[in-house]
């Protein structure tokens, strides 16, 4: 047992936050080692400590897959890490991958009581010590699977929400089996986010643990392609099917030179360099080209991950290129911080106008424009005003395009009676139920581009409701249509 | 994992391969592709499906070896496998009733032309094809366009067989005769079906190109294959492959294929000289 179980709130809070180690900035912009080591045990024993053990655990209403985090700090500060994970995975089958990627301090963190005078418990580094704790000790276990049943559904998509979805769904029984379209799994926790920040490992076990659960997972399997939905539930003899094919198509900005030589969107870079890896070319196939200075044209995550993937790549000078404020870019804080720490230069207020052709049809530079703040636009954030005459040129030879992604059309152009909304989502509503019936959907296929952990909760939600399909089927009764139909998604999902 | 379960040599540098792939063969249509990786450490390249037998589950590529991995797959015998197979990929090529329809083939192309023309036979369309090479060795499938066509002409830049020059000089013949050719559909190396559209254009005849670019996926998601058709952006892997020859951008198309020319080059060296053991592992 922890010396710090019988603090008292005051003693508990004169506790500092416990900082995890992380690789020096000037080592890792080099490598894609992962930049954050984790805590140990002794500071996440300390850490644990700073919990007030609130009577009313606010941090849980934070958490949108609702995981019990008072009961898995506790049990850390027992020492029993291996509790504390088993207790997360009642809520969250990935720990290892949220305790990583999981904008904490905007949900769980953001709450948390003792946030409120000092720093907020470091729940997400937590959460990622008990996850890499129980891996480094090998003593992951299986959670227990009810009897099973004979009903067959059907996930698309091996991301977030498709893995949390038939995690469920395999937890209550059923044979799940997951398609995925791409030879590896794990949707953009594979192509998208880079090894620094999710090393593959993490994911190859975090799979692994899937398939124990008895999941079937077929790569190279394009739904609307291989087999249309409608033969998923013909010929493959499916019940349901959950949809989580995420906002994979890349969306370019429309200015002049884009299909130069030199200009990737950020899917694309960041496949070949993820999926592919492309960075260690000619070892691996795929190659990849890095200017000496390099433009990320955006203010998201994505952005983030290309501007910082540049680097290690051994652009000499990383731009992040956004038109807005550093107070309205959409990425995490940490994100933010640690590309500056990287040496990335933020352009600020910057708009591009236009690529300029080197006369061999490859990038020589980007055309910008100067950008104020005015009055708040329909996000709520001040819109960029365009500086008259402030136009200059930043000599680049890479430009990489981080301005947004939209659902992949595929599964909508081929699956008759599926409604879908604006941008090309998958309107569902709160069960995430689709227009059509047994077809569910959720993560960015139905919010057109959120976060890994929403992503997750829409997986679960969705695996409640299609048990409730399945069941009500098979007790003969009609399907239950809830009232409330919400023809844009963005009005359930409202943040 | 699919099997190669047969592999013919068509000419020096392209052979013919049968793989086992039951879902894809029971899907293919003509104009579609796949997108395969021959081993860990591979690239995803597309292929055209040129046939496919859906009782038997196999699916037939031809495959000229040009890069790295057409090289690599190329160097593969019966009972090697491929350890990835995905498809079919982009829209089939629309086939319809035209009357009287040209089919022209360069190269490898033509080999992704033969099922186009086989379903345009099937339409009853009156089927005039040229096929056209750099040289003799080059000139693949004759026998089999022969016994679709109604007329077969043969070209070769260098006048080793057929007639001596390029595709277009016997399709503006062909054009300029009382044929009623309504309808072109050109496969082959993009100078190839630039050339052909310039002329089809000339005469007012519609043509399908099938564009070969740039992929990773092949499934919407990377970009890399955009062209600018009638002036607006397209991917080729799923807005197309085929389009409207008229309207393409090839000037354009052709300097992004050549965007990672030079490493293309360490790719073929590194594996001619060292890396040939590796497709035998």
């Amino acid at each position: 047992m922890s010396e710090f179980n019988s603090l008292k709130p005051s003693e508990r809070m004169k506790i500092p936050r416990q900082q995890a180690a992380e690789q020096a900035a000037e080592v890792r912009s080099g490598n894609f080692l992962e930049v954050s080591l984790g805590l140990d045990e002794v500071r996440a024993l300390t850490e644990a400590s700073r919990c007030l053990e609130c009577k009313n655990p606010v941090c849980i209403e934070g958490c949108p897959v609702g995981i019990d985090i008072r009961s898995f700090v506790q049990l850390v500060m027992k020492e029993d890490f291996v509790g504390a994970v088993n207790k997360i995975r009642e809520s969250n089958y990935l720990p290892a991958i949220c305790g990583r990627v999981c904008p904490q301090e905007s949900q769980c963190e953001e709450v948390c009581t003792l946030g409120k005078k000092h720093p907020a418990v470091a729940i997400g580094k937590l959460e990622r010590f008990v996850a890499d704790y129980e891996m480094k000790h090998n003593l992951f276990t299986p959670p227990v699977i009810a009897g099973k049943r004979p009903e067959k559904v059907a996930i698309v998509g091996s991301g977030p929400s498709g893995l949390t979805c038939a995690a469920e769904l395999a937890k209550l029984g059923y044979q799940v089996t997951v398609f995925e379209a791409l030879h590896a799994v794990g949707g953009v926790l594979r192509y998208g986010i880079p090894e620094f920040r999710l090393p593959r490992y993490i994911l190859d076990l975090e799979t692994e643990r899937i398939k124990a659960l008895g999941v079937e997972i077929r790569t190279n399997f394009v739904i609307g392609k291989t087999a249309t939905i409608d033969e998923l539930f013909g010929e493959w003899g499916f019940s349901a099917v959950f949809l989580g094919t995420g906002a994979g198509t890349p969306t370019f900005m429309g200015i002049p030179g884009e299909n130069l030589s030199g200009v990737y969107s950020a899917n694309e870079f960041l496949t070949r360099v993820n999926l592919m890896r492309a960075y260690s070319f000619p070892e691996y196939d795929t190659p990849i080209k890095i200017g000496k200075q390099v433009a990320v044209i955006g203010g998201g995550n994505t952005a983030m991950d290309a501007v910082r993937t540049s680097k290690r790549l051994g652009a000499e000078k990383a731009y992040l290129v956004y038109r807005r404020s550093r107070q309205e870019m959409p990425a995490r804080e940490e994100e933010i911080h640690h590309a500056e720490e990287e040496g990335i230069e933020f352009l600020l207020l910057t708009n591009p106008k236009r690529i300029i052709n080197d006369g061999n049809n490859w990038v020589k530079g980007i055309e910008c424009q100067r950008m104020e703040l005015g009055e708040p636009d329909e996000s709520g954030r001040r819109k960029p005003v365009a500086v008259q005459g402030s136009e200059f040129i930043i000599p680049v030879q890479t430009v990489i395009e981080a301005v947004g992604q939209k659902p992949n059309p595929i599964i909508q152009a081929t699956t008759p009676g599926l409604q879908t909304g604006k941008r090309g989502t998958v309107v569902t509503n709160e069960f995430q139920r689709t227009s059509r019936e047994g077809i569910f959907a959720g993560g960015d296929l139905s919010r057109g581009g959120a976060t890994v952990i929403l992503a997750m909760r829409d997986g679960k939600t969705a695996a409640a409701a299609i048990h409730d399909y399945v069941s009500s089927r098979n007790n003969g009764n009609t399907i239950h249509r809830p009232e409330t139909e919400h023809p844009d998604p963005a009005a359930v999902h409202a943040t | 994992m699919f099997p190669i379960i047969a592999k013919t040599d068509l000419s020096s540098t392209v052979s013919k391969f049968v793989i086992g792939a039951p879902y894809i063969a029971k899907k293919r249509k003509p104009g579609n592709f796949i997108m395969l990786r021959l081993d860990e450490t591979g690239e995803r390249i597309p292929l055209t499906i040129v046939d496919g037998d859906a009782a038997k589950g196999t699916i037939t590529l031809i495959v000229q070896a040009i890069g790295k991995t057409t090289r690599a797959l190329c160097g593969k015998k019966a009972g090697d496998v491929i350890i990835d197979v995905v498809g079919p990929l982009g829209n089939p090529t629309p086939l319809e009733y035209h009357g009287s329809v040209a089919c022209v083939g360069g190269g490898v192309g033509t080999a992704e032309l033969l099922p186009i023309a086989t379903g345009l036979k099937g339409l009853g369309n009156r089927l005039y094809s040229i096929i056209g090479a750099r040289t003799q060795d080059l000139i693949i499938l004759e026998k089999e366009m022969s016994g679709i066509s109604d007329g077969l002409y043969l070209t070769t830049d260098d006048g080793s067989y057929g007639r001596k020059g390029f595709v277009t000089d016997q399709l503006k013949e062909l054009l300029e005769g009382n044929l009623g050719i309504e309808a072109v559909y050109a496969i082959g190396p993009l100078p190839m079906m630039k050339a052909v559209s310039h002329l089809t254009k000339h005469y007012g005849v519609k043509t399908y190109v099938s564009l070969n670019a740039i992929m990773v996926d092949g499934t919407g998601m990377c970009g890399g294959c955009r062209v600018t058709v009638g002036g607006e952006m397209k991917f080729a892997c799923v807005d197309g492959p085929e389009f409207n020859g008229h309207e393409v951008d090839f000037d354009e198309l052709m300097m992004r294929n050549r965007t990672y020319g030079d490493m293309e080059k360490i790719s073929i060296e590194r594996f001619e000289n060292n890396g040939k053991e590796k497709s035998f592992k």
